[in-house]
C-alpha cells in the first residue's frame, strides 16, 4: 500500500520539474543578459553555472544535511538505555510503517514543542523532538507526532523538500545577482557612456530581465508551497492510518499550536516541522512561514471528525479533506483501492507521568549525554555530577547520607585499568577538578601540558590527556 | 520482414511484462513473509517477558496465584500454537493471552509497592510496548496481505498468479470480543 503512495508523487515531481525549469531559465536569462556578444553561448553558460550551482548544493544536503542540521542544533541521541519509552515509541510506529531500518532518535534541548524529520538517504534517517514536546504530551499524543514524522520518512518527503528547497534557494539567490547586476552595470555604464553592458543595455532587454528576476522567486515559491502544504496533509492520513487513532495526532497538534517556536530553523528545514516553528514567532518571513504548512485549525478539524467516523482509512480522510478544503482528492485511486479500513483503537490507558518529575527526566537524558553522572539517593535526591567531578564519594546535600559513584568511575572515564583520566576541553584557559578524596582541587594552569597530575593530599596520580 | 520485426517486438515486451508481474508478485509474497516474521518476534518477546513480570511481580503477590497460572497456561498455548505456524490458530491464542494479560494487569493496580519497583516499572513499559508492537506488527501485516491479495486476484497479475500457483495470504485478525479485552495498562 505504501509503494503506491509513491505514486501520488507524479504530481509533486511535476512542480518539481516546472521549479528546475524556473531555475534553468533564470540563469541562462543571466548568462544571456551578461555576454551579449553572441547571447546563445551566455544563455547555455548561465544555465549551466545554474545548474552546477544546484547541483552542488543538493550534494551537500545529500551527503551532509541531516548530520549538519543535528550537530547544529546539538541533538542527543536517544537509546533504548536512556529513554526507553520514546525509543519503543519510535520503534512501534517503525513496525506499523514496515520501514526497514530504525530511524535514529534525537532530543533537542527546547521549551517549545516540536518535532522534525530528516533522513534523504531511506537507510539512514532521524526524528528529533525537543524536549518540550516529550514532556508536555501524552504516549498517545507523542505516538501521533512520531507517525506524522514516520510518514515523512516514508513518503520520502525530506528528499523532495531538501531538493525543491535547494531550488528554491538558488532561484532567489540568482534573482538577487541579477537585480543588482541590471541596476549596477546599468547606471555604471550610464555614467560612463559606454554602450552595451547588462542586457545590452536595451531599455526593452532589461525590463523583461527586471521582471524576469522579480517574478521568478516568487513563482518559486508558490510551487514550493503547492508541493510542501500537500505533503503535510499526507503525512498525516498516513499517520492516522498508522496509529489508528488520529485524535492523538490531533490534541497533539493542538498544544503544539500554542508553543512551536523553536528557535533553530532555517527556511529549508521548516518544512520538515510537524508544526512550521517559524511562523509563531512572528518574523521577517512570517508570511513565508505560514505558507510551507496548512492551517493547522484545518488539521485538526479533519483529524477529529475522522476519529468520530470508527473507522479509519485513507479514502475517509479524503473523504473530510475534501469537504474541509473543497478541493480535489489527496490519493489516488490505486491507493485507495489497496488500503485497509480498520478500526478507531482504543485509547492507551498510560497517564502521563506527573509534568515536573518528566521533565526533570528529559533534562536528566540530555545530562547523562554530556557525560553527567546521576546519582539517586535513598531520600529520592537526584546528584547530578559534571564529567569532570573525580570524586568517589559524594555526600547528599539533603540527607547527609554518603553515596559511593558507582562503577568504575564514572567521574573520570577509566581507560581499562583503575587508571583515573581527565579529558581536558581547553588546553589553553584554566582548568580545575576535586580528587576523588574530596579533599583536593586539580588546577590546570593554561600552560600545563604534563601527561600525570597527582594528589598533594592522597596521592592518587590522574592522567590528564588533551583534546586533538 | 517488417511484419516478422514487429511480432519480434511484441513477443519481447510480452515476455518483459511477464517476468515483471511474476517479480511483483514474488516482491509482494516476501513483504508478507517479513511481516509475519515480524509479529513472530514481538509474540516471542512477550513470551519472554512474561515469566519475568510473573517473578517480580510473585514477590508481593501472595494471593493471587490463579491469575499467575491462567497467565501461563495461556502462554504455553500460544507458544505451541506458533510453532505450527498456523495464523488463524495464532490469532486465536494470542487474544486468549491477551485477556490473560489484561486481568493480570488489572490486579497489580491494587499492589501500590510493585508499582514502586524500578525493575517491575521498566518491565511493564516493555510488556505495555510489545503489547503495541504486536497491534502494530498485525495492522502492518494485513496491509501486505492486502497488497498481495489484490495482485493475485486482480488482472493481469492473476494470469501468472494462476501459473505459478501464488496462493492467497489469510488475514490476521483477532477477535472483536479480544480487541476490546486487549491489556489496558494504567500507571
Amino acid at each position: 500500500m505504501w509503494e503506491l503512495i509513491e505514486k501520488n508523487k507524479r504530481k509533486s515531481l511535476f512542480v518539481l520539474i516546472l521549479m528546475f525549469i524556473l531555475m534553468v531559465s533564470l540563469s541562462g536569462a543571466i548568462g544571456a543578459g551578461f555576454y551579449t556578444v553572441d547571447w546563445v553561448t551566455g544563455m547555455l553558460w548561465g544555465a549551466l553555472i545554474g545548474v552546477i550551482l544546484w547541483a552542488v548544493q543538493s550534494a551537500v544536503a545529500y551527503f551532509a544535511g541531516d548530520d549538519i542540521v543535528l550537530h547544529f542544533n546539538m541533538a542527543v541521541v536517544v537509546t533504548p538505555e536512556s529513554y526507553p519509552q520514546l525509543y519503543n515509541i519510535v520503534e512501534e510506529m517503525k513496525i506499523a510503517a514496515g520501514l526497514a531500518v530504525m530511524p535514529e532518535i534525537y532530543i533537542v534541548q527546547s521549551a517549545g514543542l516540536n518535532a522534525f524529520a530528516t533522513g534523504i538517504r531511506p537507510e539512514k534517517t532521524a526524528i528529533c523532538v525537543t524536549s518540550g514536546l516529550i514532556e508536555n504530551l501524552n504516549r498517545d499524543e507523542i505516538q501521533g507526532v512520531i507517525a506524522h514524522e514516520m510518514s515523512h520518512i516514508l513518503n520520502r518527503d525530506v528528499l523532495f523538500m531538501t531538493f525543491a528547497g535547494v531550488m528554491l534557494g538558488t532561484i532567489t539567490m540568482l534573482s538577487n545577482v541579477m537585480l543588482r547586476g541590471t541596476v549596477l552595470v546599468n547606471s555604471n555604464n550610464r555614467r560612463s557612456r559606454k554602450k552595451g553592458g547588462f542586457g545590452g543595455g536595451h531599455p526593452v532587454m532589461i525590463l523583461i530581465l527586471l521582471l524576469l528576476a522579480i517574478f521568478a522567486p516568487l513563482l518559486a515559491r508558490i510551487f514550493y508551497f503547492t508541493i510542501s502544504k500537500k505533503r503535510e496533509y499526507l503525512a498525516d492520513a498516513t499517520a492516522a492510518r498508522l496509529t489508528r487513532y488520529p485524535i492523538g495526532l490531533a490534541s497533539a497538534l493542538e498544544k503544539i499550536a500554542k508553543h512551536s517556536s523553536v528557535d533553530f530553523v532555517s527556511r529549508i528545514t521548516a518544512p520538515m516541522f510537524i508544526v512550521n516553528p517559524r511562523f509563531a514567532g512572528g518574523d521577517e518571513d512570517s508570511v513565508f512561514a505560514a505558507s510551507t504548512h496548512p492551517p493547522i485549525y484545518k488539521r485538526i478539524a479533519i483529524l477529529t471528525q475522522l476519529q468520530h467516523g470508527g473507522k479509519v482509512s485513507l479514502e475517509n480522510y479524503q473523504k473530510l479533506y475534501e469537504k474541509e478544503l473543497e478541493t480535489s482528492g489527496l490519493f489516488s485511486k490505486t491507493t485507495l483501492e489497496s488500503d485497509k479500513s480498520e478500526a478507531v483503537r482504543a485509547e492507551s490507558t498510560e497517564k502521563i507521568t506527573e509534568f515536573t518529575e518528566s521533565r526533570k527526566d528529559v533534562a536528566d537524558v540530555i545530562l547523562a549525554n554530556t557525560g553527567f553522572k546521576i546519582l539517586t539517593c535513598g531520600c529520592g535526591l537526584k546528584i547530578k555530577l559534571p564529567p569532570s567531578d573525580l570524586r568517589m564519594k559524594v555526600v547528599c546535600p539533603r540527607c547527609r547520607k554518603e553515596l559511593s559513584v558507582s562503577g568504575e568511575n564514572a567521574l573520570a572515564t577509566g581507560n581499562g585499568g583503575n587508571e583515573l583520566v581527565f579529558m581536558r576541553k581547553n588546553k589553553n584557559s584554566w582548568e580545575s577538578f576535586p580528587c576523588r578524596c574530596g579533599k583536593f582541587t586539580f588546577q590546570l594552569s593554561p600552560l600545563f601540558r604534563g601527561t600525570y597530575a597527582v594528589c598533594k593530599r592522597c596521592g592518587t596520580k590522574v592522567k590528564i590527556e588533551y583534546p586533538e | 520482414m517488417t511484419f516478422l520485426v514487429i511480432f519480434f517486438v511484441v513477443v519481447v515486451i510480452c515476455a518483459l511484462s511477464l517476468f515483471a508481474m511474476y517479480n511483483k508478485l514474488v516482491g509482494l509474497r516476501n513483504i508478507v513473509k517479513n511481516s509475519w516474521s515480524q509479529i513472530d518476534v514481538q509474540l516471542k518477546r512477550r513470551f519472554d517477558l512474561i515469566p519475568n513480570l510473573v517473578e517480580t511481580a510473585k514477590g508481593y503477590m501472595k494471593h493471587e496465584s490463579e491469575t499467575f497460572i491462567k497467565v501461563t497456561e495461556a502462554r504455553a498455548q500460544a507458544m505451541s500454537a506458533i510453532n505450527k505456524g498456523d495464523v488463524k490458530e495464532v490469532g486465536a491464542a494470542a487474544a486468549n493471552l491477551d485477556s490473560a494479560l489484561a486481568k493480570m494487569m488489572l490486579t497489580f493496580e491494587n499492589y501500590p509497592e510493585l508499582k514502586a519497583n524500578q525493575n517491575f516499572l521498566a518491565l511493564q513499559e516493555e510488556l505495555t510496548s510489545t503489547e503495541n508492537k504486536i497491534a502494530f506488527a498485525r495492522q502492518a501485516y494485513n496491509d501486505a496481505v492486502m497488497g498481495y491479495n489484490n495482485a493475485v486476484e486482480m488482472f493481469p497479475t492473476n494470469i501468472i498468479a494462476g501459473m505459478f500457483s501464488f496462493k492467497q495470504s489469510d488475514f490476521f485478525e483477532i477477535e472483536d470480543k479480544a480487541e476490546k479485552q486487549a491489556p489496558k495498562v494504567t500507571f
